[in-house]
């Protein structure tokens, strides 16, 4: 064990965990809007919006997020037309390609977690609603939206760690993140173990600081 | 009852064959992603200069040998950790590199360059056609000083942990925009869609692909070699194998004085580049 390499590489570590937690909650923000718009499509009752929603939802959680990656970065990279639009400002940029599939593929996994949740709401409350004379739509953003979040918590908070995790995957696409820089780190001194050790540990404490978040919000919105 | 027994003690016994079986086995891990140094045909099947060259270096040696594949990034580590028990992945024998392992003499030497797309405001830069930085001399300190200028501020494309990496990261020629990839294929696929401005590896290594492609690239500047890009290609072995080590050295004597090493060379790279 090479405790010195351990203590040198945590600096450079942690600036790179800079990166891991701009791609993370960049790709959360966009990923929960359209969780939640495609979760709105889902529980339509018009048949073909909610098989588009379903078939977006489908699509995303039954690919792997590596190839997921690889198709906007290098497949459409390919694509010689798409680099002559204003489009290819974004998708030359790893940085942009990388959210892109992260946020598609959270927002598909989080439009699965709210419409559970949607579904889980019992008639009664939404009755007693129109029983007061409140409208549908305050109805569904005033007691049906708040009720899901609530609903949705543990599982969302599933879904944060898990795609926490999954932002290793930028580094196939050249971003120096946490995983990009251990690798570099690596190929200059050839310790794996030591290097992937202390990035390990970066990532557990991450976990850590997300699970204790989500308890407490958890604890605070029960009733 | 009886019949897990019976399946446990079968599955030790291979187990233990297996392990008996590869006991004289020299392991030799390649990349198989670096034509025409090491590469794969369309069946998966390993091929190239090395793999060629490995078969025939096994032979002087007098063992059976198995070629094994490991990615480019790991490969040092794989060897430290035993995995396999010599490198014959187009890796050039550098002082950094010999801090982790020994390195057998050189059997092959590259030249690196750097590669646009055709019609790159690069493709007119005005250096020498090859310079060496074990000791530069005025024409080469000139190029360096040229290339500075013309990359600056340009994104350039390697492999990561290579040569060609670490003379970007020296400083030699600026401060550039450095981009790694785990291989050379996705260097080359970023060169052609137009994310890298430049990229940098073995010379051959474009015009291979270039030629299976055709894609329109065009190798710019000089040629480098020396310095950071090291003295030859070698076989990487533990530093603690120096039977193996020594091995490989005679084999490797023996194979270029019988011409093995230029005519294997000659067939896969079009051209000489045995040392």
């Amino acid at each position: 064990m090479d405790f010195e390499l351990m203590i040198t590489s945590l600096p450079k570590l942690l600036n790179a965990t800079l990166i891991t937690l701009k791609l993370l909650s960049a790709s959360l923000i966009f990923g929960l809007f359209i969780g939640l718009f495609f979760a709105i499509l889902r529980v339509n009752k018009n048949p073909i919006v909610n098989k588009f929603a379903y078939g977006y939802s489908y699509v995303f959680r039954g690919t792997p997020l590596l190839v997921q990656i690889f198709i906007i970065y290098f497949g459409l990279g390919q694509i010689e037309y798409l680099r002559s639009t204003v489009l290819w400002v974004i998708l030359k940029e790893p940085y942009w390609c990388a959210i892109i599939a992260f946020s598609l593929n959270t927002g598909a996994y989080t439009s699965e977690i709210l419409r559970s949740a949607f579904q889980t709401i019992k008639p009664g409350i939404i009755e007693a609603g129109h029983s007061l004379g409140i409208t549908s739509k305050i109805i569904f953003y005033k007691i049906q939206i708040p009720i899901a979040i609530r609903q949705s918590l543990p599982a969302y908070g599933n879904e944060i760690i898990l795609m926490m995790k999954g932002t290793s995957l930028a580094s196939t696409v050249t971003l120096m993140d946490l995983t990009g820089v251990a690798k570099y780190i690596i190929s200059t001194t050839f310790k794996p173990i030591e290097v992937f050790i202390v990035a390990g540990g970066i990532y557990l404490f991450m976990t850590f600081i997300i699970h204790n978040v989500i308890k407490f919000l958890e604890r605070k919105y029960s009733y | 009852m009886n019949i897990i027994k019976k399946f446990s003690l079968g599955v030790l016994i291979t187990l233990f064959l297996s392990f008996s079986a590869n006991a004289d086995k020299i392991k030799i891990g390649t990349e198989g992603a670096y034509p025409p140094w090491n590469s794969k045909d369309a069946s998966g099947k390993l091929i190239g200069f090395e793999v060629e060259l490995a078969w025939t270096l096994c032979r002087y040696i007098g063992q059976q040998c198995e070629i094994v594949e490991q990615d480019w990034d790991g490969m040092i580590p794989a060897l430290i950790m035993r995995k396999f028990d010599a490198i014959m992945a187009g890796m050039s024998i550098t002082a950094e590199r010999q801090k982790a392992i020994s390195f057998s003499q050189g059997y092959a030497d590259e030249v690196a360059s750097l590669a646009v797309m055709k019609g790159s405001d690069l493709e007119g830069i005005d250096t020498p056609a090859g310079i060496n930085l074990t000791k530069p001399n005025a024409a080469a300190k000139k190029a360096l000083k040229t290339l500075t200028t013309a990359l600056s501020g340009k994104t350039v494309c390697v492999q990561t942990a290579t040569i060609h990496q670490n003379f970007l990261d020296s400083g030699d020629v600026g401060k550039v925009n450095v981009r790694t990839y785990k291989t050379q294929d996705e260097v080359n696929l970023d060169l052609a869609s137009g994310r890298c401005d430049a990229a940098l590896a073995a010379a051959v290594a474009f015009s291979d692909y270039a030629e299976k492609s055709g894609k329109p690239v065009v190798l710019v500047g000089p040629t480098f070699s020396g310095g950071a890009f090291g003295n030859g290609v070698g076989v990487g072995i533990r530093k603690d194998d120096t039977e193996l080590l020594n091995a490989f050295n005679k084999a490797i004597d023996k194979a270029r004085k019988n011409g093995d090493i230029s005519r294997i060379a000659t067939k896969w790279f079009g051209f000489d580049a045995s040392m």
